[in-house]
């Protein structure tokens, strides 16, 4: 019991810690959220023009509610994505990577920490974001499943969560150029996964790729579920996938990460700051 | 007490070297890849007791402070074995961590974040609940002569002596048993060090702890340490106490052998030199 209590603490000392944090850069956090609405509400203007461009008549409100939600459920993804990934990479910017290191916490309580942070930060953005985007556009969310919607949100959080995970390995192995190696498979992920399209566009062998990732399940779901109002029963599918991807990649990513802490600690890759 | 619990630290011929690079890697030849090991800490053994204030002297690059990771479970020694009241560093690494804090010559810390936001934040990692945290914090920190204004302000707006005051009072607020001062004094003004230095003494008057510190400083070592071990090219070339070690070298010049005239004779070095491995 004594032993849990201490894993919470040492757990919530990250969220703690992250949140000061986000109060201390408040100036970048406006930005980063003016950037963020900005952003988004750039491509969900596409939706709003595309009848004007093309001159074609089509359900422009379908359209805007489609980019709107693959713009604010990959913000969202990709912020978890970020926070748990950055995990060595803030401490490596601050130096304090070795005395984290020498804690007496286990790295699971060290990656529960960070993501419940990411995913109470990630939530919190993305609802601003929506809250803006709603002044400018009338939103029809009558036939929407919200639960389904919900539920999609919180398995993809999980598969996300794995691959951040296996993600934060590159800033352990790669002090100089690690975070930024974690930008290329981001980029890689928005590129398949259909965020702002449908899959059925890319080139066939592109296709197989998007199966692959978590966040096309998410967005296929997610947009069934909000534009197209199917029941939960109909979603089980992409539910089970997207559990199963944070089943396998979770604990994946935990055994990766124990085998590159034990590289860096024999190699002497802790102490050096990128 | 059994003959065990009175020896804090056990190292046991401890080896550990790295490859330095020396032109362009190849990630896919694994010899001959520009790369020449170079050992950093060379078969080293040593015993330190329940209590006692060791001090390592030694050169830059002779490997102090890697022999200090080792101990703080941040480096795999290559060879040989650490135990820290028993434990072994590598097989019972939790336990080792429940026992130890270190402070490094870099204080590292969220420069963002406040000093009590910084200790709240480490003392619930070692498990403390926030209350009791902020109650020791501000005592350590009043103690160590810090202001009450600065308690509540970003470190970075802090001279680096009071930000290695607030990495002091940082380790012992965890209450480690072993405290490892990695070169605490290193770079702070002679009223800073004079500070840090009465610390450590009132840490080894009144409370249990076992004390490993690394230093440059011939005085400071004189000073709070019982026994000294020079460290030069990752070997030790003496242990004794502090008398015991200027009674290896002869009198010169017609004045008492200081510690730098053992370390001269020794080593053949200065104590200070800029050679970084």
């Amino acid at each position: 019991m004594t032993q849990l209590v201490s894993e919470i603490r040492a757990s919530y000392a990250f969220v703690e810690r992250n949140f000061n944090l986000v109060k201390r850069y408040w100036g970048w956090e406006l930005v980063w959220l003016a950037y963020s609405i900005a952003n988004a509400l750039s491509i969900t203007f596409i939706g709003a023009g595309t009848e004007a461009v093309t001159g074609q008549a089509i359900d422009t409100g379908y359209m805007i509610l489609y980019l709107l939600v693959g713009t604010l459920v990959w913000h969202y993804l990709a912020v978890v994505f970020e926070n748990v990934s950055e995990l060595i990479a803030w401490e490596r910017w601050e130096g304090t990577i070795e005395y984290t290191f020498m804690a007496p916490i286990s790295r699971s309580t060290h990656m529960v920490g960070q993501t419940l942070f990411s995913l109470v930060y990630g939530l919190l953005h993305t609802g601003i974001i929506l809250g803006m985007v709603a002044l400018f556009f009338n939103l029809d969310l009558s036939q929407a499943n919200l639960l389904g919607s919900f539920l999609m949100l919180v398995a993809g959080s999980l598969s996300f969560i794995g691959l951040g995970i296996v993600a934060s390995v590159m800033p352990l192995l790669f002090p100089e150029r690690g975070a930024q190696m974690t930008h290329v498979i981001q980029a890689l992920l928005l590129l398949v996964s259909g965020v702002y399209f449908p899959i059925s566009v890319l080139p066939g062998w592109m296709q197989p790729l998007a199966r692959l990732s978590p966040a096309t399940y998410v967005l296929e779901g997610m947009r069934a579920a909000l534009l197209d109002g199917v029941s939960t029963g109909a979603l089980l599918g992409h539910l089970g996938r997207l559990v199963l991807i944070g089943v396998i990649a979770i604990p994946l990513g935990l055994a990766v990460f124990r085998q590159a802490e034990k590289y860096a600690k024999r190699t002497g890759k802790l102490k050096r700051s990128g | 007490m059994s003959a065990m619990n009175h020896i804090a630290l056990e190292i046991l011929g401890v080896t550990k070297q790295f490859a330095k690079s020396n032109g362009v890697r190849w990630p896919w030849k694994r010899d001959g890849n520009g790369h020449k090991p170079v050992v950093a800490v060379d078969h080293v053994s040593l015993q330190i007791r329940r209590g006692e204030v060791f001090g390592i002297l030694g050169p830059n690059g002779s490997g102090k402070s890697t022999l200090v990771r080792c101990i703080a479970t941040l480096l795999l020694p290559d060879k040989g074995g650490i135990r820290v009241f028993g434990h072994d560093v590598l097989q019972e690494e939790m336990a080792v961590k429940q026992l130890i804090n270190r402070v490094s010559v870099e204080a590292s810390f969220f420069k963002k974040l406040t000093p009590m936001e910084n200790l709240i934040y480490g003392a619930r990692l070692y498990g403390l609940g926030a209350r009791q945290a902020r109650e020791r914090a501000l005592e350590v920190l009043e103690r160590l002569g810090l202001k009450r204004q600065a308690i509540f302000q970003p470190m970075e707006e802090m001279s680096r002596g009071m930000q290695q005051k607030v990495a002091i009072a940082r380790a012992f607020l965890t209450q480690p048993i072993l405290l490892l001062l990695d070169e605490p004094t290193t770079g702070l003004d002679p009223r800073s060090k004079r500070e840090v230095q009465a610390f450590v003494e009132e840490l080894r008057d009144t409370h249990d702890a076992t004390i490993l510190l690394t230093t440059h400083d011939m005085q400071e070592a004189e000073a709070l340490c019982d026994r000294i071990a020079i460290l030069d090219e990752g070997q030790v070339v003496a242990l004794d106490t502090p008398a015991g070690l200027k009674a290896l070298v002869a009198r010169t010049n017609g004045h008492e052998p200081t510690l730098e005239d053992v370390f001269m004779e020794l080593t053949g070095k200065r104590l200070v030199e800029e050679k970084e491995t």
